[in-house]
Formats: structure tokens, sequence, C-alpha cells
């Protein structure tokens, strides 16, 4: 319900401009807010007489007013001016359509987390903790730990397949990648998981609960993102940057190292923290890799480890007797990941920010 | 130090496709050599084919012979980066880097080459590329800014000193000043007559009052036909192609009866 006729001059009737151009007249700009007002208050009243729901009542004032305000401007305005403030209607609904889902989750688990935010969920683990107290220490470190060494694994296979995509790939082999690539980005996070599993039962035995595993299965997932990101933001380099740097001698994989690389660097770097975004909260992979623990175990090569997608599962699944401290630390847990993937998302910006090119000028 | 180049019986392909037909041409040392023709004709594909930028595009190849002073460019046992390391190249569009500082843009020949040199003789090196190219009044107080804070000729002549400061035989110029104001492009014609001192220079322009100003010898590419592989139609000095050239179509081009 935005305006668009900001900064017409407010008349009532349609004008002759000198020139000859025709202009509908323009309808003052509080206009739709007046109609929509109007809208609800007429909605207000049907309520009185028949109880209507939230949804019902959103809904009920969005048709009226974007038909009343339709039809009023088709009479003053003219067709066309009509039809864009029909339009604009439609869009601002479907954009606060599309908000629902995300501000009544946000608000949901901040709600419910908050309650278990304080110093000692941080600084706990769930060792000989029965009904209240307890935190998620252990949890919140192996997530660390494992993304860390994810990113650790995925960085530099995932930049140097893109490189080689971009830089050096030619004919058969670069399309066979490339689709193999594209296959893997849609791989089901549970098969990652399973092949972890399958691979590290080879050499460790079944049951094997590992946190490097954990770190496998999701670089399966993280490899292809940050294939494709990098791939995208190397291709954005000027060829006339490579052509400068080969007529002055330099060797091509110099040229990579010194002139390609560093100019995509804002671009790989917020592609990769995307990345790590996307594969923080995984939870089917560590489930069937990592498994879950009450210690706290901060080695990777040795034994279970806690992570918090799955601290949260467990604790909302299994939560003991009574139930109810278990499912307050399950949706802190779920806080913090919405927390840490935001953070990412604004590294993520901030990196890109940073490194943009300057003029100077 | 200039050098002589040979080129015989050049024919440069893309793929299947021949762009270029036949070349065989001297080009002197110490003095500036223009190439003139239509667009579309091969003028770029030939002199990117002089210091093997040509085979950087895949499924592009050459054949037939470059001699520099005697060495064949195109031997078994020469590495193209060290061919152009020996014949510098400036763009249509002007390139510096926009990650570097002007002083590093200037540098970058030898800091992207890895090669050690004491901070003031590489100091003494970006000043004195940056004299040759005219430019280095204009940007001696703000040779630590980003070099695209420049403007358009600033920047061409800022590769002009990046290409010159690691000290080449030979410089091509690929119309070096056909995106350039004119006052900028006059600049870089008065740069060509002082460079030409030390370097060989081969410039392709479409400006026919440029060619007949800086050049010593003049080179006409056609193309017969759309499909057809271009050719040099004629090569001569400058004076006589300007004034009277042995070939119709060469005649028709300088008039501006075509192309
Ligand atoms: N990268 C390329 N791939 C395939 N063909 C090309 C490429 N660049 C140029 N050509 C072809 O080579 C011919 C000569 O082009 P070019 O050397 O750019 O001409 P000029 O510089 O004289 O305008 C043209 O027919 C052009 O279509
Ligand atoms: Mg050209």
């Amino acid at each position: 319900m935005s305006q668009t006729t900001a900064g017409v001059p407010e008349t009532t009737t349609p004008t002759q401009v000198p020139g000859g151009l025709r202009t509908g007249g323009r309808l003052p700009r509080w206009t739709s807010w007046a109609v929509f007002a109007g809208a609800l208050a007429a909605v207000a009243l049907l309520d009185l007489a028949v109880a209507l729901n939230t949804a019902l009542y959103v809904l009920f004032t969005a048709v009226l007013g974007t038909v009343a305000l339709f039809g009023l401007s088709r009479a003053a305005e003219g067709r066309r001016t009509a039809l864009d403030r029909l339009v604009t209607c439609v869009v601002a609904s479907a954009f606060g359509l599309a908000m629902v889902p995300l501000v009544s989750l946000i608000y949901e688990v901040v709600s419910r987390g908050i309650a278990r935010l304080d110093g000692e969920f941080f600084t706990f683990s769930l060792v000989g903790v029965v009904g209240e107290g307890g935190g998620a220490y252990h949890a919140i470190f192996g997530t660390l730990i494992i993304t860390g060494l994810t990113a650790l694994i995925s960085v530099p296979i995932g930049l140097l397949t893109a490189i080689y995509l971009v830089e050096y790939g030619a004919g058969r082999l670069k399309r066979a990648i490339t689709f193999l690539v594209d296959v893997m980005t849609g791989i089901p996070s549970i098969v990652a998981g399973l092949f972890a599993y399958a691979l590290f039962s080879i050499f460790f035995g079944p049951g094997v609960r590992l946190g490097i595993a954990g770190s496998v299965a999701l670089s399966v997932l993280m490899v292809p993102v940050v294939v494709r990101s990098a791939e995208e933001v190397l291709k954005l380099v000027p060829n006339e940057l490579r052509e400068a740097a080969y007529a002055l001698g330099v060797p091509k994989w110099r040229t990579i190292v010194k002139v390609v690389l560093p100019t995509a660097v804002g671009g790989l770097g917020t592609g990769i923290t995307l990345a790590v975004a996307r594969v923080v909260g995984e939870t089917a992979p560590l489930l069937v890799t990592v498994g879950i623990t009450n210690a706290t175990n901060l080695n990777p090569f040795d034994g279970r480890m806690a992570t918090l997608p799955v601290y949260a599962f467990y604790q909302l699944t299994q939560p003991g007797v009574p139930p109810e401290f278990a499912i307050d630390r399950a949706w802190t847990a779920a806080l913090l990941l919405i927390v840490l993937v935001m953070v990412l998302n604004v590294v993520a910006r901030l990196i890109s920010r940073l490194f943009a090119p300057t003029t100077g000028r | 130090m200039a050098k002589r180049i040979d080129i015989s019986d050049l024919d440069i392909f893309y793929g299947d496709f021949r762009a270029v037909a036949d070349v065989t041409v001297s080009i002197e040392p110490r003095s500036v050599t223009a190439l003139i023709g239509p667009s579309g004709c091969g003028k770029s594909t030939f002199l990117r084919s002089i210091n093997r930028m040509h085979e950087v595009l895949p499924g592009a190849r050459v054949e037939g012979k470059v001699v520099m002073d005697g060495q064949d460019l195109y031997g078994a046992d020469v590495d193209p980066v060290d061919v152009r390391r020996q014949i510098g190249m400036v763009f249509q569009r002007p390139n510096p880097f926009p990650t570097m500082s002007i002083y590093d843009n200037v540098a970058a020949g030898i800091r992207l080459n890895a090669r050690r040199m004491a901070k003031t003789d590489l100091d003494g090196l970006v000043e004195r590329s940056l004299q040759a190219a005219n430019l280095w009044r204009e940007v001696r107080d703000r040779l630590n800014r980003p070099a695209s804070g420049l403007s358009g000729g600033q920047q061409q002549r800022l590769c002009i000193a990046r290409a010159i400061a690691v000290e080449p035989d030979v410089l091509l110029m690929d119309e070096p000043a056909s995106a350039l104001d004119p006052i900028s492009t006059l600049a870089i014609e008065d740069l060509m007559t002082e460079l030409k001192e030390r370097f060989t220079i081969v410039i392709v322009t479409h400006n026919m009052q440029q060619a007949a100003r800086v050049s010593e010898q003049t080179g006409f590419f056609n193309l017969s036909s759309a499909g057809q592989p271009g050719r040099l139609v004629e090569f001569d000095s400058t004076e006589k192609i300007f004034s009277n050239p042995e070939q119709k179509a060469t005649e028709d081009y300088i008039s501006g009866r075509f192309g």
C-alpha cells in the first residue's frame, strides 16, 4: 500500500496539460490509507455480526480495501493509475503473506528460547543434570568445532574445484564435473550422513561415532555449495585483467593467485560464509555420524560429541520427567542456532562491503 | 633495446576458422608501424599473435613464422611467458588492476613475477616508467590511491607505464586511444613519438590521421568478403601509403570510399 503518486500535485479532476498530454486526476496521498482504514472499520462491523478469526479479519480487510481503492481510483484517476494501485495492493499483500511464517517463527523461537538464555546455559553441560538447570556448553563447542573442521575440508576442495572449472577446465571433464556438482547440490542430507557413516565404519567398525565423521558428512553437503558460489564469482572477474597479467609475462598460476583471487576475494568470502551458514544447522547427518553425549568432548577424533541441532532434537524427543526443562533447553538451542546463522549472514555482508571495489575518486 | 620482427607466411586460426592468412612482413626497430583496415579484418588477431597472446583463447592457433632478432618465437622450446616479457601489450580498453594502487600497478610486472628488487630501485623504476608515460606529474602525490580512481586517459597511460616498466623490446598497442577523448589521444600520440626511441612499436588504429601522424610504416589489412580470412593487402612507408598507394583497395579505404 505504498504511495505511487508521490510528489504529484493534488487535484481531483482530470486536467488538460497545455502541451496536449492528457493526465488523470490524482487522489490525495493519504487516500490508500484512508480506504484501508475504512475497510478495517467495515470488517469490524461485520465482526460484531459474525465472529471472525484473525486470518479472516485480515483477509477481508485486504480484499475489501483493494477492491474499494481500485474502484475509487478507476473513477477518479483513470484506468492506468487504477491498475497501478491494484498491482501495488496485490504485491504488498503477497509480501505480507510471505512475512507471516517468518515473523511468527522468530517470535515463537525467541519467546520460548529466551527463558533459558542464561549464563548457566553457556557454561554447563548436561552431566548429572536431571530436570532443571544444565546447559549446552558441550553442544555449542561441538557445533563450532565440527563446523570449523567442515570448512577446513570444504573450502580448499571447493575453491580448487571452482578454479579448475573456471580457469583450466575444458570439454568433457569440465562438463562431467559440473554435472556431478549439480547432482551433489541436491543430495538429501541424510544420504550424506549415511555415506560418511558407511565410510568410517569400514575403518572403525559398525556403530562408529566420531566428530570428524560428522565433518566429512557436512563437507559432502558444503563442497558443492562452495564450488557453485566460487565459480560464479570467479566468472565475474573480467578476462581483461587476466590478459593484462599475461601480457606482462606473468604465468597463468601466478595470474590466478595474484590477480584473479584478490579481485574476487570479497565474493569468495561471502559465498564461503553463506555455505557455512547452510550446514551449521544440519541435523540428520550428525545424528547418524556424531550422535550425542551429555558430557563435554572437544576431541573430534575420539567418540561421540554433542552439537546444537542434535542436542535440540534429543531434548525435545527424550525430555525425561518432568519434560518442561528439557523442552526449554531445546528452544534455547534453536534460538542459538538462528542467532549463529544470522551472525554468519551479517559477516557475509560485512565481507562483501569491506572488499567492494573502491574507486577512490 | 628495440628489436626487429620478421613475420613470414603467418596463418592465424580460431578453431577451424582461418581469421588471417599469408602475412609476410618485417617490422623495423625504433619505429612506429601502424596497422589500419576495416573492422573484423584481423588486425587485433594479428597483433595478438606477435606476442603469443592469441593462443590463450581455447582452440586458437597459429601457423607460420614470427622471428625476433633471429629467434623463432613459435619455436618448440620457446616459453610463451618469456615472449610476453619481451613484447609488451596495451589494450583497447584501459585495464589497470582494480585491487592495486597506482604504484602497485606500475610495479605489477616485477611484483607479480616475484622478481626481487630493492625498494629504492623499484621506486626509481616506477617513477621513470610514469615519467615515460607522461603521467608522473599528475599522480606523484597519490601513488598509493587505487588506480580505478584515475580518468580513462590517465588509466590508459598507466597501462602504458605498466607495460614499459618490465622493459620489453617491443610494444604492441591495439587501438590504444579509441576509447579516449581528443586531449588524451594527443597525449598518447606524443608519447608514442617519444617511446619509439627505445621500443619497436606496432599500433592498430582506426584513425587515419593518427596513423599518418605517428607512424613510419603502415600496413593495410582487408577482407575480400565475410567469412574469408583477412590479408595484409599492402605494406609500405606511411608516406607512400597515404600519398600514392599501389592497391586500389588501399586508396579507396584511405580516401573513405569504404570501410
Ligand atoms: N575470440 C574469437 N573467437 C572466434 N573468432 C574470433 C575471435 N576474435 C575475433 N574473431 C574473428 O576473427 C576475425 C578478426 O577479428 P579481429 O582480429 O578482432 O578484427 P579487427 O581487430 O581487425 O577488428 C573476425 O572475423 C572475428 O569474428
Ligand atoms: Mg580489433
